[in-house]
């Protein structure tokens, strides 16, 4: 679990964007069905990816700032950063194997 | 060799491994995700005995799962990406190794169907959803859309006026298909409204939805609605991609058993929503799955 960050509107900047080594947010609610799915898969990749790839949950229900600025209007989604900027957005559930291959391209 | 593979997690699979568990069948469930399947999409059931007050879709699930491997069923998340069937041996390959089991129930479920329409797929997640409990909080104070009008559409759109000021329910047909109760609740409800004899053609938008472009079926005027969201419910896909080419299909993709749930391979069953058959509830599920596996159990016993 320690691998596994947890970040709100007012540390994704330092957490996330200006983070040194490529990251991943899994912006969930407790309310999503589908979100609990991928959760314990999120979890794993945080593990096996740590110190590697930054793997971070936020939750859209206490944080509005964040979700707004990237436009997302459906959960799970899975933004993947490098370098600061966006370079993949993962929409809905999706097994892990698809997850780690778009992982693999941030490293 | 397992005596028994169920591929998929939902409650058709969870209740074919409780009971195969119990029969002590060396048993494998796979699930490519968590288990739970689309039965995670819902907020609340109400139709399903035993629950007067209702229970979530999270709930009911996760209690599934648990009396599943209370009996000691064996839950790995693992994708299957081929099947090899032979009468004497069923080949599983997975993302992460090749297993074999002398038998197999499929219980892969079904997708939500897209529209097949202009935007849809570039704007899904942003505007387009296809999940009201996942996406109906983003569109508070907002207007939306709810393609369709079957009993999840209707169900989805009086969840959506929690959130939504109005909800539009647009329909191809001039009456609802949805279960008469829903209806009443539906017509009920003053921030829902109806837009009779009309299919979406577009979805119009850069960074999220705009617009919706929509074609009245008899007089094929278009118009177009402004708004928010756009939330589709019209009907299911069965999840075949593993069978296609092995099993006996209906026309609509759907998996054909016989009575006994057998598919057109021996040893390999069907149970839940991949199945032909009338009705696609979690009631029906659970049957299919307890007799999947009892049927899996007699075709292992016959076959030594």
């Amino acid at each position: 679990m320690a691998d596994l960050l947890h970040v709100s509107d007012a540390n994704f900047e330092k957490e996330i964007v200006q983070a040194d080594i490529p990251a991943m947010v899994d912006f969930w609610a407790e309310w999503c069905g589908p979100c609990k799915m991928v959760g314990p898969t999120v979890e794993a990749l945080a593990k096996e990816y740590a110190g590697k790839i930054k793997i971070a949950k936020m939750d859209v229900d206490t944080n509005r700032e964040t979700p707004a600025k990237f436009g997302i209007r459906s959960i799970p989604t899975l933004i993947l950063f490098k370098d600061g900027k966006v370079a993949q957005t993962i929409v809905g559930a999706l097994p892990k194997g698809d997850i780690e291959e778009a992982l693999k391209k941030l490293l | 060799m397992e005596d028994l593979i169920i591929i998929g997690g939902g409650p058709a699979g969870l209740t074919a491994g409780l009971y195969a568990a119990r029969s002590r069948l060396k048993t494998l469930l796979l699930e490519k995700l968590s288990p739970g399947g689309q039965v995670l999409l819902t907020d609340s059931v109400e139709n399903y005995p035993g629950f007067p007050e209702g229970i979530s879709g999270f709930e009911l699930m996760d209690r599934m799962r648990r009396q599943a491997e209370n009996f000691g069923l064996d839950i790995q998340s693992r994708e299957v990406i081929q099947l090899h069937l032979t009468p004497d041996k069923k080949e599983v390959v997975t993302a992460n190794g090749l297993l074999e089991s002398r038998s197999l129930i499929l219980t892969m479920g079904a997708t939500p169907r897209k529209l097949g329409i202009d935007g849809e797929d570039r704007l899904t997640g942003k505007g387009v959803s296809y999940c009201a409990t996942c996406d109906g909080p983003f569109y508070r104070d907002r207007e939306v859309a709810v393609i369709g009008g079957g009993d999840t559409a209707v169900e989805e759109a009086l969840y959506l006026t929690r959130f939504a000021t109005r909800v539009l329910i647009v329909h191809r047909r001039n009456e609802l298909r949805a279960t008469k109760l829903l209806q009443e609740r539906a017509f009920a409800q003053e921030r829902i409204a109806f837009v009779w004899d009309t299919v979406p053609t577009r979805i119009v938008g850069e960074t999220g939805v705009a617009t919706i472009e929509l074609k009245h079926v008899k007089t094929g005027h278009l118009s177009q609605l402004r708004v928010d969201g756009v939330f589709v419910f019209v009907g299911y896909d069965p999840n075949n991609e593993l069978v296609k080419s092995l099993l006996e299909l209906d026309s609509y993709g759907f998996v054909l058993t016989n009575n006994d749930l057998e598919t057109s391979v021996p040893g390999v069953f069907a149970a839940g929503d991949i199945r032909s058959k009338l009705l696609r509830q979690i009631s029906t599920a659970v049957g299919e799955g307890a007799t999947a596996a009892f049927a899996a159990e007699r075709y292992l016993e016959n076959r030594t």
